[in-house]
Formats: C-alpha cells, sequence, structure tokens
C-alpha cells in the first residue's frame, strides 16, 4: 500500500482499512491511472473487475461515490478503488482496462445516471430509453412517478 | 427487418435482424436478443435485458435488515439459499458477528445442496434447449429429492429464507439428516446416467465441443466467474481462495475445464455436483451439536413457541419485527461462490436499522455479457447452446 500511496500521493486522498476490506479514496482524474497501475504492477496484479457501482449521498457534495471493485486472482486481494463525482460530472470508464466494465457501468449509468467518459456503448441497460430520471437516486421516490401507467406514484412537482 | 448486404458481397444473402426472445422458450426467462445474421451465420448479438426489473436494491433500502432476506431469494431462484448466505454474511461482517459452528455445517450443506439443485436445471435446460427432452425430466427428479430436503429442513421448497442474520431460521433434524445420506447415496449413480446418456452423446459432442470458445484471458477481462470462468481453464473459486464458513476444512476438488468450450461448461457443473455431494457428506460427519443461533437478542429473535409464553419473549420478538436491529456505520463488502459464480453484496450502512445502500454483484449479469461477444461467426443455433452453458438466471441478472 505504500508503494501505491508513493506512486500517486498527490492523487491518492485517503486509504482505508476496514473490516480487512481497502478502499482508495482517488482523483476523479486519475482513476485510469491508479486502476491501470494496480493492474499492471507486479505487487497487485488486479486483473479482474469484480463490479463498478455507485452510491448516492446527497446532499453531500460531490454527490456521489463510484466504487471499482477490483480482485487479484493470482494475489487472492481485494482492492476498491473510490473516487467523488458531483452532479453533472463524468466518472472515467474503465472499460478500456476491463471489457467486463460494460455492463455494470451501465448499470450505473441507469439507476444513477452517471455519465462514464469512453464507455463504448453508454445506453440505459434495464429501463427503456425514453424514461425519464434515476431510480437508485435518494430523491426518487420509492414507487416512482404518478403517471398513466402508476397510479399510485407520487406527484411530480 | 432486412437490409441488402452491401459490405460483404460473397455471400449472396440478405443481412437479417432476428429478436430471439423475450418470451423464448430458450430466453432463460426474459432474455432478448437482437442477432443480426448473414444468412445462418450470427455477425451481432445485443442482449437486451431489463423486462423483470424489480428494483431490489431500491427495496433493500427501504427494508429493515432483516426484512430483506425473503427478497434474496427471489434473485436466483433456482439456489435460494446461496442468495441468502451472500447477503447474510454481508450483514454479519458489518456486525462483526461470528455465527456458531454447527450454524456454520448446516450452511454449507443448505449452500451446497443449492449448488446440486441449481446447476440440475441449468443442465437439464440446457440439454432440453439443444433438443434432448429426457435429460430435464431426470434433472428434476433429482432436484425433487434435493428440494425434499428443503422442504424438511425449512418448511419450503424453492424460496427457504432459510438463513437469517446470525444464524440459521431451524434446527438440521435426523430427518434432514437421513435424507441427505440418501441423496449422497443415490445421486452419483444418477449423474452417471446422465453422463451415460450426454457425455458420449454424438450429437452432445458435435453441438457442444468446441462451441462459444472463450480463452482465459477474456473470460477474466469480462468478468466471468463460476463454472464458465473455470471452464476455461482458470482457477479461482472463492470456496479454496478466500473461504468462508468451513469450507477451509472440507476436501474438495475444483473442476477446471481445458478449451473454455460449452462441452468444458458442462463437465465443470457435472464434476461440482458430484463435489457438492462430497462435501455434503463431510459436513454430515463433522457437524457438531450446539446452538444454531448468535446469543445476541439484539439480532436473533426468541424461539417461536417461547413467544407464545412468555411475556419478555412477546416484546422482545415485537421489537425485533417492527424495529430490527441498527448496523454499524462502515461499507462492507461478502462474496460467495454461487452455483452461477461470485455472488457478492456491498452494504453501506449509516448506522441505521436500514442499508443506506446495497449492491448485488450478481454473476449471471456479469457472465451474460460475455455472451454478445463470443457468439460472432458462429451459427444461430450456437447461441442457443453459448447461453445455456453460461447459465444465466433472470431474477438475478435483472435484479
Amino acid at each position: 500500500m505504500r508503494k501505491l500511496r508513493d506512486s500517486f500521493s498527490r492523487d491518492i486522498l485517503d486509504i482505508t482499512a476496514f473490516k480487512g476490506d481497502v478502499t482508495v479514496l482517488v482523483e476523479r482524474k486519475a482513476v485510469l491511472n491508479v486502476c491501470n497501475y494496480l493492474k499492471d504492477d507486479p505487487s497487485f496484479r488486479m486483473n479482474y473487475l469484480v463490479d463498478v457501482l455507485a452510491v448516492d449521498h446527497m446532499p453531500r457534495s460531490p454527490r456521489f461515490d463510484v466504487i471499482y471493485c477490483l480482485y487479484s486472482i493470482p494475489k487472492k486481494q481485494r482492492i476498491r478503488v473510490k473516487t467523488m463525482v458531483a452532479e453533472g460530472e463524468s466518472a472515467p470508464s474503465v472499460t478500456g482496462i476491463w471489457l467486463g466494465a460494460d455492463w455494470p457501468e451501465r448499470e450505473a449509468y441507469d439507476m444513477f445516471g452517471i455519465v462514464f467518459e469512453g464507455h463504448p456503448d453508454l445506453s440505459r441497460i434495464y429501463l427503456p430509453d425514453d424514461w425519464e430520471g434515476f431510480p437508485l437516486r435518494k430523491d426518487y421516490p420509492l414507487r416512482g412517478y404518478k403517471d398513466r401507467y402508476n397510479p399510485y406514484g407520487e406527484e411530480k412537482e | 427487418m432486412i437490409k441488402d448486404n452491401n459490405e460483404n458481397d460473397l455471400l449472396a444473402t440478405k443481412e437479417l435482424t432476428l429478436h430471439l426472445g423475450p418470451q423464448h422458450p430458450s430466453s432463460h426467462g426474459v432474455l432478448h436478443l437482437v442477432i443480426g445474421l448473414q444468412g445462418e451465420m450470427v455477425t451481432s448479438c445485443r442482449p437486451d435485458i431489463g423486462y423483470l426489473h424489480r428494483g431490489t436494491e431500491k427495496i433493500a433500502e427501504n427494508l429493515l435488515y432483516h426484512q430483506f432476506v425473503p427478497y434474496t431469494d427471489r434473485l436466483d431462484y433456482m439456489c435460494s439459499s446461496s442468495n441468502n448466505l451472500a447477503y447474510v454474511l454481508a450483514v454479519e461482517k458489518l456486525l462483526d458477528i461470528e455465527v456458531p459452528e454447527r450454524a456454520k455445517y448446516i450452511r454449507v450443506i443448505a449452500a451446497e445442496l443449492s449448488r446440486i439443485a441449481g446447476h440440475l436445471i441449468g443442465i437439464g435446460a440446457w440439454a432440453v434447449d439443444l433438443g434432448a427432452m429426457s435429460i430435464l425430466l431426470y434433472a428434476i427428479r433429482e432436484r425433487e429429492m434435493v428440494l425434499d430436503i428443503f422442504e424438511k429442513l425449512c418448511g419450503a421448497r424453492m424460496t427457504h429464507s432459510y438463513m437469517r442474520v446470525g444464524g440459521v431460521r431451524y434446527d438440521f433434524n435426523n430427518v434432514c439428516r437421513e435424507a441427505c445420506e440418501e441423496l449422497v447415496r443415490v445421486l452419483p449413480a444418477r449423474v452417471d446416467e446422465y453422463e451415460t446418456i450426454l457425455t458420449g452423446n454424438r450429437i452432445w459432442l458435435e453441438r457442444n465441443k468446441g462451441v462459444g470458445h472463450i480463452p482465459p484471458e477474456l473470460a477474466i477481462s469480462m468478468g466471468l466467474s463460476g463454472p464458465a470462468l473455470r471452464a476455461s481453464g482458470v482457477n479461482w473459486d472463492i470456496r479454496k481462495d478466500e473461504p468462508y464458513l468451513v469450507y477451509d476444512r472440507l476436501a474438495f476438488d475444483v473442476a477446471l475445464g481445458e478449451n473454455g468450450d460449452c462441452f468444458d461448461r458442462y463437465m465443470v457443473r457435472m464434476v461440482e455436483i458430484r463435489q457438492s455431494l462430497r462435501m455434503v457428506e463431510q459436513c454430515l460427519a463433522e457437524m457438531p451439536d450446539g446452538p444454531i443461533n448468535v446469543d445476541i437478542p439484539e439480532i436473533v429473535p426468541p424461539p417461536k413457541q417461547d413467544v407464545y409464553k412468555n411475556m419478555e419473549n412477546l416484546i422482545h420478538h415485537f421489537k425485533y419485527v417492527s424495529q430490527g436491529f441498527k448496523v454499524p456505520e462502515g461499507e462492507a463488502y461478502a462474496s460467495i461462490e454461487a452455483p452461477k459464480g461470485e455472488l457478492g453484496v456491498f452494504i453501506v450502512s449509516d448506522g441505521s436499522e436500514r442499508p443506506y445502500r446495497l449492491k448485488i454483484r450478481a454473476p449471471s449479469f456479469m457472465n451474460l455479457q460475455t455472451l454478445g461477444r463470443v457468439v460472432n461467426g458462429l451459427y444461430l443455433a450456437d447461441v442457443i447452446a453459448v447461453l445455456s452453458s453460461l447459465d444465466p438466471v433472470f431474477g438475478e441478472c435483472d435484479k
């Protein structure tokens, strides 16, 4: 971990270990460099992308966390790379590093509206293309908004 | 939709876009494939999911921790105990509790029985997709034995809700033990029967061998996990590499393939059924007596029969059901080797009784994205074989 911190001293904001899980908080612009480093460096070899997910921390600013869960099959270690993204900002796509980031990034876009820069085909994955709003955001009502298909939804302001 | 083919004039055919599913018998639920065809040859394949989307993660944010267990049942409904396990392990990780020894063994038995049930239906459905009806009937017959054990264990056959944070709901009794012993005795010969019918079958070999080859580098990069990854020769099994519960005490082999084709994915599952039986057998032999829940009253409700007799227990039960329990602030990720691959649950807790954010890393979801990449250049009929070999379940994929 010291090696990682030394290599990216300016970009790494924090490294925490909680319940055995290591989380590296990095600057948004440094995510790709850190991920590339973690994948290629012989002491990490994080060759497997487990998941990409987002967390809405409304009303915090920046509002979202985007978390890249990595795993090293040869070293049997896990690391989470976390970055903070404000509303309207984009997060870097790691599809160029791990092809498997394709769908989870689309899922995060669909549910939270986070745009992943560099994603080859960023489109909604669960919801129809013309769906309004992002359901997993904290300000999206549990029952959705009222329309002709959803009489029990909340009224839109 | 038919359009003129300008790209490749060698083929005297028109390119066709075929919509397969979402109600096609071989679409494993509600998968919609948009397939580009050049004659019988697949030129593109785009899986379109979302027909089932139930908003499981949003629901989780609005439920008490213990109320979410029945929802996990409905993810991969072929093996609901595995889903229960991934979820309760994540909550227990945040709570920093360890379940009693007996509960660990019971959980492993439930998880392995789930794997057997899941693989049986996976192989059976696969065979029927490729035209071999009888295997599905056999697999259902054997799966019934497993479901009978679950019925004896917790009263439910499909959606068990058997595990709870801090342990399991009911004790493992002698009736279950006998049923498990019967299964361990009977099933290997039945699996041999399947192999007699399928493994050497000319049609089965032609349809699966060399079809849908996924090299190990691609498999890792695409985020494949479980039997689909191991069929490509990547030796990664969470039960071995990051053992949870009592897997580090059990002797079992990790099944590996060599070619990463559909046939290897079939063989890996066959071997895994046998290995699961081996593990169940060992757990039956080694399971100690003792409590099946942690001794923390806030997390575990009192036994139901005591609720009717004792006022304190009634209050305790009421508080548990209506208010739940608080989970310390923090973030944790726990994953298990589910029948389809790595099933992980990531929880962000704000210290309240409800998860602030709950993310399910579903293996079917990650595995299915490989399909579009693998089937290019294959025949249309091979798409079905590759799809079945990835064994997606849409409750989980479309969570």
